[in-house]
């Protein structure tokens, strides 16, 4: 199903908590809403469900119309961070609750009801879980019972609230592969929201970036995180150096330090940003006239890579590097060592880029 | 000492003073209350097997507890319907004087109880302001005991219902209706049954409150024996002519059946914490 909003706005009182949100929904997308706390990213996805009322802005699944429908009528499964199981009900009863709800002339027979639960407990991998209660449950079983009981009712879109938020990090994992494969194999739109940007780029086919009530992005995790198109997204996506300066004739000068920046010849800028990710950062042992001399304050292993916290003496600044295990032993960096950093590329948003 | 623990290997508990308030406890219900309690069995010891039951299955004690159990049953019973109505309405509604009638349930606790049964008697006399509506008598008769009892016992229900109530997570509520759920079918499937703890033990503690409740009856009910005595009533009759164990006697039977009620209401409400929430497996 395609999903369409126009225009949405929504307030809480005196603050604006959606501003003017369009964002258009392919048929089978799987779409993750990522944002900090308070970016409406939630409120956004319980307008859509039919949980929250929205103030002015259209909603067209399908093309039609949805904003004067109550949730109940909307025909979506929604799935909430803290799981929302109904505990006086076992989880076989949890799953059959919305075919158990409707009236009589829809509602499936009960041998169709078993039939569609115990198909969902396998899908989910719970089959010898259903005379259990929710509270016998760990917060992964939950969850997926959360979710087997919203496709139930086969929805015509998945709403997920922060589903995984509340799990601990390798559950999540798992989870998350496993939502990737059982989207891949039911092709059901379906939207949720994170705020952990890992979660976003692995699991969603595009990514909506959310930001004080505003849509700050909307693309494919590998064009969000290559191309930020705001300052927000380049921060709120990953690890990022800030270079601080002014831009002089397309230099970015920045304390002891510049660097010209391509396509920027002809701004000059009293105050400006320069961005770049840690592992955008080239490292040398012998100083040149464009690099930056900065001493090596921590060095953490991460797995397979090595990330390095650098002071620079000329700005008073903290840096980020990381780069992989074999450059860094050919390199030889000790703690304390002083060190020569370059950065690859620094992009700079100069004001059209990011004006509204 | 140290040899004597080693060989016990007492794991400490994790937190400290278990034995000093488990002594204290034990100390403290016994002085408040098997102590008195067994007082009622010693007096009824006095008497011989016959006397006993001769006294406990005299026919106007018999009529005694009939009456006691029926109107405390239907008042409990009123207090469940009525108490979560306004439980419910004080929980989900914001209202002007919502702090105010919260305040109000509480009267009945605070209320002396002589002083609700002449209030309530003045009411439903036959010329009463209420009382005179009416083609019938209600001041007087077992209809007027029940109105004194679901008084007295109002605040129960609304108490253990309202906590309830206010703790209930609204998302339960919103998943239901992304189930295609109506709001009488979300109600009944869902928010009800998470009342029914609170409701069973709002219902014990009125219907055992109704059970001994004396001062706001004798002026409603009128006393007549076989008629409108309830069995409290009866107990003060007996001991006013001196007769003791007379009135340990049937306070005895009204004992045990207090008993057996609690013990089974706490039976069932541990079946019902048992079956959602208790037995996790870890």
């Amino acid at each position: 199903m395609t999903i369409q909003l126009e225009n949405i706005n929504k307030h809480f009182g005196n603050y604006h908590a959606l501003q003017n949100i369009s964002l258009q929904i392919q048929q089978g997308e799987l779409i993750a809403l990522l944002g900090p706390s308070g970016s409406g990213k939630t409120s956004l996805l319980r307008i859509l469900a039919g949980l929250e009322s929205l103030d002015d802005g259209n909603i067209l699944f399908d093309q039609k119309d949805m904003v004067a429908l109550s949730a109940k009528e909307r025909n979506i499964g929604f799935v909430f961070q803290h799981y929302a199981l109904f505990n006086h009900m076992s989880v076989f009863d949890n799953i059959a609750y919305g075919l158990n709800v409707r009236s009589k002339k829809r509602r499936p027979t009960k041998e169709h009801i078993k039939a569609k639960v115990m198909e969902l407990l396998s899908l989910v991998k719970l089959e010898d879980f259903a005379k259990r209660y929710p509270a016998q449950l760990s917060g992964g079983q939950r969850q997926r019972v959360a979710l087997a009981r919203a496709l139930a009712v086969e929805p015509r879109v998945l709403l997920l609230d922060e589903p995984f938020g509340a799990l601990d990090a390798k559950v999540r994992k798992e989870l998350r592969r496993w939502l990737r494969k059982l989207h891949n194999d039911y092709q059901i739109t379906s939207i949720f929201v994170t705020h952990d940007q890992e979660e976003a780029l692995d699991v969603a086919d595009r990514i909506v970036v959310m930001n004080e009530g505003r849509i700050e992005q909307v693309g494919t995790p590998v064009e969000v995180y290559d191309n930020p198109a705001t300052p927000f997204v380049y921060d709120f996506l990953g690890n990022v150096n800030l270079f601080k300066g002014c831009l002089q004739k397309g230099k970015l000068v920045n304390g002891d330090f510049s660097l010209a920046i391509p396509g920027a010849e002809y701004q000059d800028l009293s105050a400006t940003v320069g961005y770049v990710r840690p592992h955008d950062m080239s490292i040398d042992t012998t100083p040149s006239d464009s690099n930056i001399a900065a001493t090596v304050t921590h060095i953490h292993t991460i797995g397979s890579s090595i990330r390095l916290e650098m002071h620079r003496a000329d700005t008073n600044e903290y840096l980020e590097a990381e780069l992989t295990k074999n450059n860094f032993e050919l390199l030889t960096i000790l703690k304390g060592d002083t060190i020569y950093i370059k950065p690859k590329h620094l992009k700079v948003f100069t004001p059209e880029d990011f004006s509204i | 000492m140290t040899i004597l623990f080693s060989k016990k290997r007492r794991r400490p508990f994790r937190l400290p003073g278990f034995s000093l308030t488990l002594g204290f406890t034990i100390f403290y219900v016994s002085l408040l209350i098997l102590l008195p309690l067994s007082m009622v069995i010693f007096h009824t010891l006095s008497l011989n097997w016959q006397n006993f039951l001769a006294i406990i299955t005299d026919s106007r004690a018999i009529s005694a507890y009939k009456l006691t159990l029926s109107t405390s049953f239907i008042a409990a019973l009123l207090n469940v319907i009525f108490g979560t109505i306004i439980a419910w309405v004080l929980v989900r509604y914001q209202f002007f004087g919502k702090k105010f009638l919260d305040g109000i349930v509480d009267l009945p606790f605070a209320l002396p109880t002589a002083v609700a049964g002449i209030a309530l008697t003045s009411l439903y006399a036959n010329n009463g302001w209420i009382g005179q509506f009416f083609s019938f008598k209600i001041a007087f008769t077992p209809i007027g005991i029940i109105i004194a009892l679901t008084f007295i016992g109002l605040p129960f229900v609304v108490r253990t219902v309202q906590p309830v109530l206010d703790s209930f997570r609204t998302e339960e509520e919103e998943a239901s209706a992304s189930l295609g759920a109506n709001r009488l079918q979300t109600f009944s499937k869902i928010i009800f049954p998470a009342m029914v703890p609170a409701i069973l033990t709002g219902f014990t503690l009125a219907f055992a409150r109704a059970l001994g409740e004396y001062g706001s009856i004798v002026f409603i009910a009128g006393n007549l024996p076989f008629k409108t005595e309830i069995t409290p009533l009866l107990i003060m009759t007996k001991l006013e002519q001196y007769d003791y164990a007379g009135a340990t006697a049937i306070a005895f039977v009204m004992l045990l059946a207090s008993f057996i009620f609690l013990f089974t209401m706490n039976g069932l409400q541990w079946l019902i914490q048992r079956k959602y929430s208790l037995n996790r497996s870890r």
